[in-house]
């Protein structure tokens, strides 16, 4: 009997967490957190999706993200052009193709990456993010072409590029075409940093695979939400094959921090502000001390930078 | 010699020849014209010839992971004369997975960067069976900005099962060193060409074939993710091995009809691990070539070819919303055709209960 007591101690946790998230009334009008408080949803809506409580920051959509990040929720979407689908026919348990279509028909989106313009505090930026819904935010040809497409944008207009990474699988569909979408992003980044044009990566809840081992690390400033994770490989794929005994906390925003991958953690109130901070610091080109000039001006921004809408 | 599961014909026919041949050369006499030995070796190529022209993705996986295919160090030491190896990272640590280190082909000095697997367990252990850890890839990055400073050519050799998961390569920063050295190699301002000789698989391959000419040996495969590991993920099946690997498109011809690689080395009958000799000519001949071409290149036209090679890739196929979709729909039919096969693969469990509820009722029907 020993053994099961014993037994029993170590699952119970486990079964009283699992009670613990139903114990609220999850509908239409409240969201349960992970932390175990029950949320009303305009509240959470009010407090940018971030639980009062454990400030865990609960993952939305790409709209919903930019409407928070843009000044007054008003941005403009870009539309990049497409590529022809499915370049190798491929087929496991489903026809790729049809498997597209159908996400395609349930996310109202042609592919995972969605690119916007607009103003931060009155600086024009273009931003891009990955939707985690499409697929699981996996990164295939239409993907990378839009990461390019954003790019472009921003070198054509001189604007700064600020990319919001998650999810980021390869989509094994595409094989090869989706693997070498990590050369072509970073080809991208690399034109972007030779015309000194900021380039800044927020890496969101969960970004894995491909996109931390090409465009997540590599910014001018590596920006982190709190709490994220960003894993290049998953822990069951390490356990697996070294049996390495893992931290609580591996992977996370803070793990990183700590282990010096990333420069910043903002939370999702201050990104804008701190981003617009950092573009106008990173672009500034004034050399002469604002007290040493006649023409004073208290109103500093944007005047001193050359991305002012 | 490790004989592969397909080669048990091939195998027999070996075994054969060199019992026959094995008189003569304890004698010492190495020109036999024992007429016995002339046959079975004509059929024996005739043989490799045809079983080597119809290989299947999965097979061609096997051979490229053969034990005695030839790795970076054999073709280090055999194209490059003077070649010296060099070490470190001089941050943390030595990677053994990858072979680094200044070398001269036919009078020209170059840097040879490559992934190595090993070829017996020893070996294999010391070099980690070909996962690179982050100190690996930093090492690279030292050496191409040395070779950069010293306009140097650069020549990468490609044989990974993949970057190496442990908890200490991850807080190092795999991920970092992995892209640090595509975005190095994107820039560098001298020749740069990638050869991939074996198993080419994941992130940590495509950090090296970022190159001006990326060559393939013609039995070596380059996928994003093994076949096994693809079978299991998409169809939940492991014994899926031969569709996933024939699906994923990951031998060279079809990589070359995609334009991801720029050219196929031929390798000698019955591939490289059958003959070294010949496998290493035909690579330093392909190799001196196509360095030909990019040394006459000056290094601005080298960094925008590259980059273009990889910009452009793709480009040709775009099209703007409106007509993707009006195209789409076209296309939509002929993409869903009445497929028997799939239908009992995805309503399997369906069909069964079907199966049993008639089969039942028949039987109550009989009894009753």
């Amino acid at each position: 009997m020993n053994w099961v007591k014993e037994k029993f101690k170590e699952l119970k946790p486990k079964i009283k967490s699992i009670f613990r998230v139903k114990v609220g009334p999850e509908g239409h009008l409240w969201q349960n957190c992970s932390c175990g408080t029950v949320l009303y949803k305009q509240d959470l809506e009010d407090n940018l999706f971030v639980c009062s409580v454990c400030k865990k920051h609960h993952p939305i959509t790409a709209k919903e993200r930019f409407k928070i990040f843009f000044d007054n929720g008003y941005f403009q979407e870009i539309f990049p052009m497409l590529p022809v689908d499915d370049p190798l026919k491929f087929a496991d348990t489903r026809i790729y193709k049809v498997r597209l279509d159908n996400v395609r028909e349930q996310t109202k989106r042609h592919d995972s990456v969605m690119l916007a313009e607009g103003l931060i505090n009155g600086i024009k930026v273009v931003a891009g993010i990955v939707d985690i819904t499409f697929m699981d935010g996996s990164i295939g040809r239409a993907a990378g072409e839009a990461f390019l497409t954003g790019a472009e944008h921003a070198l054509n207009y001189n604007l700064p590029y600020i990319f919001f990474c998650s999810g980021g699988d390869m989509r094994i569909q595409e094989s090869t075409f989706s693997l070498i979408q990590a050369s072509r992003m970073i080809a991208a980044i690399s034109l972007l940093k030779e015309k000194k044009i900021p380039y800044i990566p927020v890496c969101l809840d969960q970004t894995n695979g491909m996109i931390t081992g090409s465009i997540a690390l590599i910014g001018d400033v590596n920006i982190a939400e709190p709490k994220a994770k960003v894993t290049f490989f998953s822990q069951k794929q390490i356990k697996e094959t070294t049996r390495d005994i893992l931290p609580i906390e591996f992977q996370t925003a803070e793990y990183l921090l700590e282990k010096g991958q990333i420069d910043l953690i903002v939370e999702r109130k201050d990104l804008p502000k701190t981003i617009s901070t950092l573009i106008l610091i990173r672009t500034n080109q004034n050399k002469t001390f604002l007290s040493d000039a006649t023409d004073y001006q208290s109103d500093f921004t944007g005047e001193a930078s050359s991305f002012t809408s | 010699m490790n004989y592969l599961d397909f080669e048990d014909d091939i195998r027999i026919l070996d075994q054969k020849i060199e019992s026959l041949k094995a008189p003569y050369i304890s004698k010492g006499i190495t020109d036999i014209a024992n007429p016995l030995v002339v046959e079975n070796e004509k059929k024996l190529n005739n043989l490799l010839d045809q079983v080597y022209s119809h290989l299947t993705p999965y097979q061609i996986t096997k051979v490229a992971r053969h034990d005695s295919r030839p790795r970076t160090k054999d073709y280090a030491k055999k194209i490059f004369t003077d070649f010296i190896p060099l070490a470190g990272d001089r941050m943390f640590a030595e990677d053994h997975s990858v072979i680094s280190g200044y070398g001269i082909l036919d009078g020209v000095s170059v840097l040879i960067v490559g992934q190595e697997k090993g070829n017996n367990t020893e070996s294999k252990i010391i070099s980690n069976y070909g996962m690179n850890r982050p100190e690996g890839f930093r090492k690279i990055i030292r050496l191409m900005k040395d070779a950069e400073r010293l306009n140097i050519p650069v020549i990468t050799f490609i044989d990974t099962p993949g970057p190496y998961p442990t908890k200490g390569s991850e807080d190092r920063g795999q991920a970092e060193s992995i892209a640090k050295l595509t975005e190095v190699s994107l820039d560098l301002k001298v020749p740069l060409i990638a050869v991939i000789i074996g198993e080419g698989s994941g992130n940590s391959a495509n950090a090296l074939a970022v190159a001006n000419k990326v060559l393939m040996l013609e039995y070596s495969m380059y996928s994003p993710i093994s076949p096994e590991d693809c079978a299991e993920l998409l169809w939940k099946n492991a014994k899926k091995v031969e569709e996933a690997a024939a699906a994923l498109k990951i031998s060279a011809k079809d990589l070359l009809d995609n334009k991801i690689i720029d050219e196929i080395i031929l390798e000698p009958r019955g591939g490289a691990h059958r003959d070294h000799e010949a496998a290493t000519i035909n690579l330093a001949l392909s190799i001196k070539k196509n360095l030909k071409e990019l040394i006459l290149m000056t290094p601005d036209e080298l960094v925008y070819q590259r980059k273009n090679r990889f910009l452009s890739i793709g480009k040709d196929v775009l099209l703007p919303k409106e007509e993707f979709y009006m195209e789409n729909i076209e296309n939509r039919i002929q993409y869903q055709p009445f497929n028997w096969k799939l239908l009992f693969q995805n309503n399997i469990k369906l069909i069964y209960t079907i199966i049993a509820i008639v089969v039942l009722f028949i039987l109550a029907l009989i009894f009753s």
